[in-house]
């Protein structure tokens, strides 16, 4: 299990694909395989008010680019993420990290 | 080099030189600039990275440049010049040769043509965003000789417009969402203000970057506090996180503006210090809008009166805010009185040039004087020789608008007569593939091209406006390859100035800027002094700067000095007064201008030519053409009709998609991935079906700029860009009395299913 989280603010996530194809590069991955992945759902009206949201899950082949971290650098998909709403912290920063940032948040322990 | 001074533009470690640089063209993209760090080993660039301390971008890339590698690195790329025999047009008869035979090639067709037929019978054809639009005029005025150059889009639809009305109106550079762009601490600037509301109108800037904007800066505000008014056929994500969603039938912007406006001054919400001091012409503005009641405006738009009348009264009572216009406004027969609109509400909100509205640039002269001297280096009698109507319609355009040219539907007729008063000879495509993506009907301007008897292309890949047309294709130097400055927004509201650093050998490639170099040197030697694209450069920004490209790649970035409520100060206008630069000094709610082009001095609604409400086509066409198709909204992934051979992009959005309601696709028939055909009385393309909410069920919704790099290259298929081009829709020649604005996003069609692509 990975000492890390990545943590998405997804109210945030415009669904641009950059941490997808930022992963697929830091990883060297063949197109028939991806380390993070969006997903969509809606647009879909849900008690009078339109949902449209995108999540990215990260896949069996993320390791939270532990290298990178360890270099004192961000994951390649937190650097590139245009929406600016990726964060990796060590798990047990979990619970701070995710107070405050209100609605629509996830965290994945890839 | 060799130094770890992370400052510096070039670096090594390890072995690995690591190059900062701002990323333009090609491949193709809007002067937005961002910061990037390529890592360069033997020579190779091995990946890309965004630059963490460009101020604007912050770190952050799009897709298209963390894939650029697979751009660079491409099998299929142009790296040699190739000439073909201008019978073998759409085949594959290329011929490799050397730049000298390509060079010595063009020089004589051109003296050929000079000689038998006159300059002006040499012309060059360009598209949008590439660091060429830069270069475009010059390449026809220096290199050929010749006043004509065409973007071939019709109604010239894309920014000069809004350019225009800019300048017509406001006498200043283009208006643009303060992001803070121009502040090296940016948000936190203590001169800055976040916006409370953000009127996003005809425009989806998260994913098309467009103009030099970096389109993200609207989630950043998100993420700040401010809301967002979304006016847009489509219910985009912007829309769907918008406070208030106008969802307007497309073509009736000006129809919602005159609702906006008129709210706004009926309920007396506006600024009326600066309206008082500095607009003219409120009287008339006000009563010309004011029979548009928000029930009217619901009747044409379809946007429901409430809704209209909520988000005005937010946006104008909630200063201060701020509103980004875009492609639509240029793309309608209408478009420049819906400009007119957009300009006058923001100003008599008081959002002009304050912090956290919209910023308004100086007039700068870097590039424009040259640009300009370009021009007046032909000889009068050439000048006269633009390609225009003979019965002098179109003023705007041909005498005072911004990005002049012949206007692609202007060419089109010129190619059709039987006695032009000159023929077109010799073309230059530079920049465009406008068989996939600009031409309307293209191909009817396949045909008609086909008459000129030699045409040289520069390109990164072969297109199908390559394997068409051209007799000489010229392989184009990659970004990484050359030297440039990155300028957003053309110099008309440039935050920053980008150098542009070469990484790595361009190999038998050579930028757009070096070709244009040489054969300038070749052919109008007298006009060419540099030596070399650094020598220009400087030269160029010497005309406003006290330093060299050399500083500026040292630093990758600089953040251009500016200041708020220039117009108090004289800034705004070259004789320094207090004002606008308009006819006025002020604020042209009425313009002074447009009447001396037969243009109405106010605003006014006309409905679409094809629309279930015109008057100018039949009951039964309306009958028989049941839906409204807009066209042309942006996927990241791809630059217009670029990228689709990138397989870390194509994969992820493999076919062209037609965006249907689901009600509206099980009406007829269609599910969610079946093929359907788009069709009306112009033409017919075919798409896959995408069903979504997005799209309101009178409306369907095409992708623009698709071809098949995976298909056949040769005539007749030629990569297949007319199978799935919306554009075979789009009518010829029905556009503003300006001149500007073609319906590209406003047309009617019947939608069916079909077995595939090609059915
Ligand atoms: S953390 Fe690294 S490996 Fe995991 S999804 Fe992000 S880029 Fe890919
Ligand atoms: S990069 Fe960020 S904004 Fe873009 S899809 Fe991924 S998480 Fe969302
Ligand atoms: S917008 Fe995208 S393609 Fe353009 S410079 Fe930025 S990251 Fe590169």
């Amino acid at each position: 299990m990975s000492k890390y989280a990545l943590i998405i603010d997804y109210k945030y996530c415009t669904g641009c694909h950059t941490c997808e194809v930022a992963c697929r590069k830091e990883k060297g991955l063949p197109v028939e395989e991806y380390g993070i992945k969006v997903t969509k759902q809606g647009p879909v009206k849900l008690g009078g008010a339109w949902m449209y949201d995108y999540v990215p899950i990260p896949s069996s082949l993320c390791d939270m680019c532990e290298d990178r971290i360890e270099a004192g650098k961000r994951p390649a998909c937190v650097h590139h993420c245009l929406g600016a709403c990726m964060t990796a912290v060590p798990i047990e920063k979990i619970g701070e990290t995710v107070s405050g940032k209100g609605e629509k948040v996830v965290c994945f322990i890839p | 080099m060799g130094t770890t001074d992370e400052k510096k533009w070039m670096t090594e470690e390890d072995g690995i030189i690591k190059v900062r640089s701002c990323a333009w063209s090609a491949p193709g993209d809007h002067p937005t600039g961002c910061g990037v760090i390529m890592s360069v080993k033997d020579g190779k660039i091995i990946k890309v990275e965004g630059d963490p301390e460009h101020p604007i971008s912050q770190g952050r890339l799009c897709p298209r440049c963390l894939a650029f590698d697979e751009v660079q690195y491409h099998p299929d790329r142009l790296l040699h010049p190739m000439k073909r025999d201008p019978k073998d047009r759409g085949t594959d008869k290329w011929e490799r040769i050397t730049w000298d035979e390509a060079y010595d090639l063009i020089e004589t067709e051109v003296r050929r043509v000079w000689e038998q037929h006159g300059p002006e019978c040499c012309f060059v054809i360009t598209g949008t965003g590439r660091e060429t639009t830069l270069w475009a005029n010059v390449y026809a005025t220096n290199v050929l000789g010749s006043p004509n150059r065409t973007g071939v889009i019709s109604g010239a639809s894309c920014y000069g417009p809004r350019c225009t009305m800019a300048n017509y109106h406001l006498g200043a550079g283009y208006p643009e969402l303060d992001y803070a762009a121009f502040f090296p601490d940016r948000y936190d600037d203590p001169r800055y203000e976040v916006p409370k509301y953000i009127v996003i109108w005809g425009k989806d800037p998260i994913y098309s970057n467009s103009d030099g904007l970096f389109g993200h800066a609207v989630v950043d505000l998100m993420q700040r506090g401010s809301k967002l008014i979304v006016i847009d056929p489509r219910l985009t994500w912007l829309a769907a996180h918008a406070e208030y969603h106008l969802q307007l039938r497309p073509g009736t912007d000006a129809a919602l503006g005159m609702g906006l406006a008129n709210v706004i001054i009926q309920e007396d919400l506006y600024d009326h210090e600066f309206v008082d001091e500095w607009c003219y012409g409120f009287k008339a503005f006000a009563e010309c809008v004011s029979e548009w009641t928000p029930e009217r405006v619901e009747e044409v738009t379809w946007v429901p009166a409430d809704v209209l009348r909520e988000a005005a009264r937010a946006f104008a009572t909630n200063g201060p805010s701020s509103a980004m216009w875009g492609l639509a406004f240029d793309m309608q027969e209408n478009g420049v009185q819906a400009g007119h609109l957009f300009l006058g509400i923001v100003a008599i909100c008081g959002y002009l040039d304050v912090p956290g509205g919209l910023t308004l640039a100086a007039p700068a002269s870097f590039m424009g004087k040259w640009r300009y001297d370009a021009v007046v280096s032909l000889p009068p009698e050439t000048r006269d020789k633009l390609i225009k109507p003979l019965d002098g319609r179109y003023s705007v355009y041909t005498t005072g608008g911004a990005m002049p040219g012949a206007l692609g539907d202007t060419m089109i007729d010129w190619l059709e007569m039987e006695n032009p008063p000159f023929p077109l000879k010799l073309g230059w495509i530079v920049g465009s593939n406008l068989l996939a993506c600009s031409a309307a009907q293209p191909e009817r301007w396949l045909k008609n091209l086909q008459q000129v008897e030699f045409f040289i292309a520069n390109e990164i890949f072969m297109t199908p406006t390559v394997m068409a047309l051209a007799d000489l294709v010229l392989p184009v130097s990659t970004w990484a390859e050359h030297i440039g400055i990155v300028m957003p927004h053309f110099g008309r509201n440039t935050h920053f100035l980008g150098a542009m650093n070469q990484a790595v050998d361009p190999g038998d490639t050579k930028s757009d800027f070096q070709i244009m170099l040489d054969m300038g040197k070749r052919l109008r030697p007298d006009i060419w002094p540099w030596e070399d694209e650094e020598a220009f450069l400087d030269e160029q920004l010497h005309t406003e700067y006290d330093w060299d490209f050399k500083d500026l790649q040292q630093d990758v970035v600089r953040q251009q000095p500016f200041e708020y409520y220039k117009f108090r100060t004289g800034k705004l206008r070259a004789d320094k007064d207090p004002g606008f630069d308009t006819p006025t000094g002020l604020v042209e709610l009425k313009s002074s201008i447009y009447p001396m082009f037969g243009e109405e001095a106010l605003p006014f609604f006309k409905e679409p030519y094809y629309s279930p409400y015109s008057d100018r086509i039949s009951d039964e066409v309306k009958a028989e053409y049941p839906l409204v198709l807009t066209t042309g909204g942006r996927n990241i992934l791809y630059f217009h009709s670029e990228h689709r051979n990138v397989p870390s992009l194509r994969s992820l959005h493999p076919d062209p998609l037609v965006t249907i309601h689901p009600e509206t696709a099980a009406k007829h028939g269609i599910s969610d991935g079946d093929w359907v055909a788009i069709e009306n009385p112009e033409g017919r393309c075919v798409q896959r079906a995408s069903l979504s909410y997005e799209a309101d069920p009178r409306i369907i919704h095409c992708e623009h700029g698709w071809w098949f790099p995976e298909q056949t290259s040769e005539a007749p298929n030629l990569y297949g860009p007319f199978k799935a081009n919306p554009n075979n829709l789009i009518p010829h020649e029905i556009i503003g009395s300006t001149g500007y604005g073609a319906n590209y996003k406003s047309v009617i069609a019947k939608i069916y299913k079909v077995d595939g692509l090609d059915s």
